[in-house]
């Protein structure tokens, strides 16, 4: 039971990265009808603007420490961070600490001008060229996006650690009534679970509660009519661009503590994240975020040890599994809507 | 009607086959190189000489025979550097290919000499090799086999290169080494640790200076039976390839010999990022011992996720749990941050080795001296292997007095040489492996500065690595004869 629990949790946080990623694949789709294989590098990106400000915030001054000695026997030269001359060494440092999570102000700026760029500057140039053209176009600017965080951040992954007061892990199972130590669970995961359920609200809510969201979801619905009632729908799906390239930045934020943030990160998610997609049903936001945490869960599950040893290599292939006899079963995906991707 | 042009490009070997060579100089017959009056018949002769000389590779060209492949001509002498330029380990290739600059920069006489000065053999003299100056091409493997293939290819057809070395993954290297030797060429061999690549896949033509996994688990083993206690309990996460079967196989026979149990040994795919849903069960499993045989990525994500689920804070069965990374990466280190203080694992070689353990390690602060100096940070152990490497070539090259690579092979094999920064050391002639002391290092806790980031644990004296060459972690493959190609 506590190993099953165990793999619950394991799969929340993972599920939350490809919700948070699928929603804005998802909402990409639905308003634009476009199929954004450069979604993961927004993910990507998103990690990288927590690399960027940690660095920013520990921007620093040589002083030359003539008592230590660098690996060529000269006199040490010692980085002081700005930020110790401003605030002090101390609170200074917090500040360095809770670098991701200030990042967070600093990216959603970042990421909407990002996918502002890309919507206006290249993406609407393929609204009316086949799916093919647009996949295409989005994978080509996928990799240049890699290749640009390669050229300037290198290839090995950057460590970007969680503040100090989230570094370590907490006992789920005995919180539960299970044997100590059985169920041990990271504080950071966790908040990234609540950060996602929090985001992924507010998405719904703003496109819910708002009269924004209302004239986005009629779009959605019939694009054709509103424009016929004098609204600039245009203007208001690329709105929603930006908006999606922020989530998957804010996914991508708060993820880097979890895994060192390395160029091909988005790659790695992308796939997963189109299989979530296609698992949902195209342009379906609540089947976006079910299938990523299913997903997520039961990739969790087919990695266990005992499980493997059933069935060998069940890891590796158990989400396209689930996704073949979904589709199979359910051609529009589990809460797919009816004319989406169909002629 | 006459044409001047360099005696060794392509074209002059098109026209030494349609034409008359006088001194270097051409004269085309008439029926093959007629512009002003073009016949049909003379045109596709010409045109058939002219592809079927395109198409061939120059070590099977006139000019390539003489003896071994790719036989240099003129006043140089090509090396091919095939590193990871692009892909998850192109900061490595990149370190790699600095060192390679480095070592081509003394070879001819440029720079402080670096190694040269300490390395016990004197046969170098700044000159080049044998008088010809070096030059080098490079290749990237992608760290992919079958780009790294093309690669090396490559340059052995197109570039002529009469060495290849580099890369940073043992498929490359047994996929490279395999294709030196049908074509003739030396390979020597940059950072591959599976017992494989000299051991069931050992070439001829391809040699090793980096250590292996059997040595990696030879070192470690008294060290963690020391540190931990010989009554522990490991499980074990293995990269799903080559590498990481021979490690896990190394790690695990080492340990148990000493009276370590092995709980349970779970393959996780190479493409695998998130590590929590292998980890967690380690923590139901009553291991107090955790051996990640990850490399890269895989070793920085793996040990990120372990320490975030606060493995090391246990305590099981009574004792502190424990993490173990059996090959250690200074590029790789810096990945994982401070997750890697206190872990223990083993390396080829370290930029401080001669300061901290002596003068048996002489060569060590020559090459860092060069290196930073030129750089401005210390090299990594990838670097270090692959310079050793290049002068090991250049060395053997010159004792042999020929590039013919059966000449290298004779002169490599069997070859005691000191004062490269690893102590005394055996090119063994059954294997063409390297035996030599291995570091056992753990993460340091206080790091003064930012490459300051293992402290030696212990040095393990070569002899306490070396096996027999029959040993069944390398049975399977045979050395085979050198090819001298062409």
């Amino acid at each position: 039971m506590d190993a099953i629990l165990l793999q619950i949790l394991n799969g929340l946080d993972k599920g939350s990265a490809y919700a948070l990623i699928a929603l804005g694949l998802t909402l990409i789709f639905g308003t634009l009808g476009v199929v954004n294989f450069a979604h993961g590098a927004l993910f990507m990106i998103g990690a990288f603007c927590a690399v960027t400000f940690s660095k920013m915030l520990s921007f620093s001054h040589i002083v030359v420490d003539e008592t230590k000695k660098d690996f060529l026997g000269n006199p040490l030269k010692v980085e002081v961070p700005y930020i110790h001359d401003l605030f002090g060494v101390t609170t200074g440092d917090a500040i360095i600490d809770w670098a991701v999570p200030l990042s967070i102000l600093f990216t959603i700026p970042v990421m909407i001008g990002i996918g502002f760029i890309m919507e206006r500057g290249l993406i609407k140039h393929f609204y009316h060229r086949p799916h093919a053209d647009q996949i295409l176009v989005t994978f080509g600017l996928a990799i240049v996006l890699q290749e640009v965080i390669k050229y300037f951040y290198g290839a090995n992954p950057i460590p970007t650690p969680a503040p100090a007061a989230f570094a370590g892990s907490f006992d789920f199972g005995a919180m539960l009534g299970f044997e100590a130590n059985n169920i041990i669970y990271p504080y950071w995961r966790l908040v990234y679970f609540a950060f996602a359920a929090v985001i992924i609200g507010a998405v719904f809510a703003f496109l819910q509660f708002t009269t924004f969201g209302m004239v986005v979801r009629a779009g959605m619905a019939d694009r054709e009519t509103v424009g016929l009632l004098g609204i600039d729908i245009d203007k208001r799906f690329t709105i929603m661009f930006g908006i999606a390239a922020a989530v998957a930045g804010l996914a991508g934020v708060m993820y880097a503590p979890i895994n060192s943030p390395n160029y091909h990160m988005g790659m790695d998610f992308l796939v997963l994240s189109f299989v979530v997609v296609v698992v949902g049903g195209m342009g379906s936001l609540p089947g976006a975020v079910l299938a990523g945490f299913l997903l997520g869960i039961l990739e969790s599950f087919a990695s266990m040890a005992v499980v493997l040893e059933f069935i060998p290599g069940i890891n590796q292939i158990i989400i396209y599994l689930v996704a073949i006899i979904i589709l199979l079963t359910r051609p529009r995906g589990l809460m797919g809507r009816k004319g989406v991707m169909e002629d | 009607m006459e044409f001047r042009f360099p005696v060794d490009t392509a074209f002059a070997h098109l026209c030494r086959t349609a034409g008359e060579e006088s001194a270097g100089v051409f004269t085309i017959r008439e029926e093959f190189m007629s512009f002003s009056n073009p016949t049909r018949r003379g045109l596709i002769k010409t045109g058939a000489i002219a592809s079927a000389s395109i198409a061939l590779p120059t070590y099977l060209r006139a000019d390539g025979h003489t003896g071994f492949t790719n036989a240099p001509q003129g006043d140089t002498v090509t090396l091919g550097f095939n590193v990871p330029q692009s892909g998850p380990y192109a900061d490595e290739g990149a370190d790699e290919l600095r060192a390679f600059e480095l070592a081509v920069e003394h070879l001819n006489g440029e720079g402080d000499g670096g190694m040269m000065q300490t390395f016990s053999s004197k046969a170098l003299d700044g000159t080049g090799i044998l008088g010809k100056k070096v030059q080098f091409v490079t290749g990237d493997t992608q760290t992919k086999s079958d780009a790294a293939r093309a690669s090396a290819k490559s340059m052995i057809e197109k570039d002529g290169a009469v060495m290849i070395s580099g890369g940073s993954s043992s498929g490359v290297a047994v996929a490279v080494q395999a294709l030196c030797q049908e074509a003739g060429i030396i390979f020597m061999a940059g950072l591959t640790h599976s017992n494989d690549t000299t051991g069931k896949d050992k070439r001829a033509n391809g040699f090793r200076h980096f250590f292996n996994s059997y040595m990696s688990g030879a070192a470690l083993a008294p060290i963690l039976a020391n540190e931990y206690g010989a009554d522990r309990k490991a499980y074990h996460l293995t990269a799903d390839y080559n590498w990481g079967y021979t490690t896990e196989e190394a790690v695990r026979s080492s340990t148990e010999a000493l009276g370590w149990e092995t709980v349970n040994a779970v393959k996780t795919p190479l493409t695998a990022t998130d590590f929590s849903a292998y980890i967690a069960p380690v923590i139901q499993s009553g291991a107090d011992v955790l051996v990640l045989n990850h490399y890269g990525g895989n070793m920085v994500n793996s040990l990120t996720n372990a320490v975030q689920f606060g493995l090391r804070g246990q305590t099981v069965n009574g004792k502190k749990f424990e993490i173990v990374v059996p090959l250690y990466s200074e590029l790789m280190a810096r990945g994982a941050g401070a997750n890697i203080k206190g872990i223990i694992g083993s390396q080829n070689w370290d930029w401080s080795l001669e300061d901290k353990l002596g003068a048996r390690y002489t060569g060590t602060n020559a090459f860092v001296q060069s290196f930073g100096t030129k750089y401005g940070f210390p090299p990594s152990q990838a670097a270090h292997t692959c310079y050793v490497q290049t002068l090991l070539y250049a060395d053997a090259v010159t004792r042999a007095g020929s590039f013919n690579p059966c000449a290298v092979v004779e002169a490599l094999a069997g070859f005691e040489f000191d004062g490269l920064g690893n102590g005394p050391t055996l090119y063994r002639a059954d294997d063409h492996q390297c035996f030599k002391d291995v570091l056992v290092v753990k993460g340091k806790e206080n790091p003064e500065n930012q490459y300051d980031l293992v402290e030696i644990v212990e040095v393990t004296p070569a002899e306490q690595v070396t096996y027999a060459p029959d040993h069944p972690q390398f049975s399977g493959g045979s050395l085979g004869t050198c090819n001298p190609g062409a």
